[in-house]
This record gives structure tokens, C-alpha cells and sequence, in this order.
């Protein structure tokens, strides 16, 4: 019988968030209002995008506007860029591998599985979730700017 | 010391070589993958490898499997760093001869204590 997917199932995603922030890139992003992706509005630029197998498929990504990822990606690795780059996405994929790596230790019931990272770039791009599927998004607020995770889950 | 240090993430490996410059390793060679990796190793001389797990083509796990089923390269310490937090997964790379594991996210004091724990 396929487990059920709950809203506390997005929290490990949003923990593992802040650690990974603080921890690797040495801002405290602050967490808003988780909502139903259906009633938020993204026009972000660019995208990390990880997918999610096991006994829960779905995906984790992490959306930016272009300046802050840029700001943020070279916070993360003692970079100069003033413009997107194949290092600033290399970053943004690698941020969101860590995330979902982190956060899939609190969900060992599902026995997920993680695939690996890819990055999207392009404004106002839209990343579709499976039917059925349970997707939430949480806005981030930085001193860097802000950013929003999106997760995408689905019993299998 | 001359270190291997494998991760496909450019991002990583760069974050990984500040911090062992600031460590005072700078005989450092970068792999993007497992099978670079073994590839590389060949060359002789090293005496660490920091390994990534989830990489295209070989596999951290695997590439780790091969260096200790190698009478050549078994002597080689190797430390997974890596975003596989879950107890089943230090414990299969512990058991198939990783010196030790660090989890991602972490702090450089982190790798360097791992790093220093090796030396000794």
C-alpha cells in the first residue's frame, strides 16, 4: 500500500534548506509561508531541479532570480561572476543535490533515491510536477535576496 | 601530500581546494568522475582521496570498491564527501574501506579535522 504524503514531509526539504545555506554559503535564509504550488506565482530565472525515486517520486528545486543567484553562487564558492556562467549553474545544481541528499536522511520510509542535478535557465520558466502530485513552495528571504524551494511529492 | 580530489561539480571541487590550500595541501588532482578517477590514480604517488558518491559514469561507491580490490591502490585512504546522509549508506562505505565520511553540508573545519584524523 503506497504511504501517504503529508504536509510535514516538505519540513526535512525546508531544514535541510537552512543548514545548507548557513552552513556552506554563510547565510541564514529565513523561511515564509509554505503554499500550495498551485496558488504561488514564480517568475524566477533560473532553476536547480533534482528528481525524487523510491516508494515517493516527484522533484526538489530551488528557483532564483538571476542577480541573486549570481550573488549567492559566488558567496558559495569565492567567486567573481557578474554574469550567469557554467560555474554559477554548476552551483545552483549542486546547491539543490545537497539539499535533497540532506533532506531524504528524515524520509527513510520512502526510501528515496536521488537522481542528478540538472539547472534551467530561461525567465519566467515554469517546471510542471506530475499529476496528483503534492507540491509545495516555500519562500526564502536572504540578505543575498530571495529565493523559493518547491517540492514535489507522489506516493509510488 | 598529494591528494585526488573527485566530484563532478566543478562548484565543489573548487570549495574542497580553497580549503585544503588553506589546509596546506597543494599537490592537488581533480577527477569529475569515478572512472577519471581511477584512471588518475594509476599515475602513482597519492596519499588521500576526497570522494564524491553520486557522479555520472562511475559512481563514487564503485570507484571506492575498485581501489580496495586493487593491491596497488588498496593502501589509499578515502574520504566520501558527499550528500548521502542516511546510516545504510556510511555504513556500506565504511564497510566496502572508506577511512571516514563527510556529510554535505558541512563546514571546512570539517573536512580538516577528517583530513588531520588521516595524517595521524
Amino acid at each position: 500500500m503506497p504511504l501517504a504524503i503529508r504536509v510535514e514531509h516538505v519540513n526535512p526539504f525546508v531544514s535541510s534548506t537552512m543548514e545548507t545555506f548557513t552552513k556552506m554559503v554563510g547565510i541564514e535564509p529565513k523561511p515564509g509561508k509554505l503554499m500550495l504550488k498551485k496558488d504561488s506565482k514564480l517568475n524566477y530565472d533560473i532553476s536547480g531541479i533534482i528528481g525524487l525515486s523510491g516508494m515517493a517520486k516527484g522533484s526538489v528545486a530551488i528557483s532564483f532570480p538571476k542577480e541573486t543567484a549570481i550573488a549567492i553562487c559566488n558567496k558559495f564558492m569565492s567567486g567573481d561572476y557578474k554574469d550567469l556562467h557554467a560555474d554559477i549553474l554548476d552551483a545552483v545544481g549542486e546547491l539543490v543535490n545537497i539539499i535533497a541528499g540532506n533532506a531524504k536522511k528524515d524520509l527513510t520510509e520512502f526510501s528515496i533515491a536521488i537522481s542528478l542535478p540538472s539547472v534551467i535557465v530561461g525567465a519566467n520558466h515554469q517546471i510542471a510536477e506530475p499529476k496528483d502530485s503534492f507540491s509545495f513552495v516555500v519562500p526564502f528571504s536572504t540578505a543575498l535576496g530571495g529565493f523559493h524551494l518547491a517540492v514535489s511529492l507522489k506516493p509510488s | 601530500m598529494k591528494i585526488l580530489l573527485v566530484d563532478d561539480s566543478t562548484t565543489m571541487r573548487r570549495i574542497q581546494k580553497n580549503t585544503l590550500e588553506k589546509l596546506g595541501h597543494t599537490d592537488v588532482t581533480e577527477a569529475g568522475d569515478g572512472a577519471e578517477a581511477i584512471a588518475k590514480l594509476a599515475a602513482g604517488g597519492f596519499e588521500l582521496v576526497l570522494m564524491d558518491w553520486n557522479m555520472p559514469n562511475m559512481t563514487g561507491i564503485e570507484a571506492l570498491k575498485k581501489i580496495k580490490a586493487d593491491p596497488a591502490l588498496k593502501s589509499i585512504p578515502v574520504i566520501m564527501v558527499t550528500s548521502e546522509s542516511e546510516k545504510t549508506r556510511i555504513m556500506e562505505a565504511i564497510s566496502s574501506g572508506a577511512a571516514n565520511y563527510v556529510v554535505k553540508p558541512f563546514q571546512p573545519d570539517t573536512l580538516a579535522e577528517k583530513i588531520a584524523s588521516i595524517k595521524k
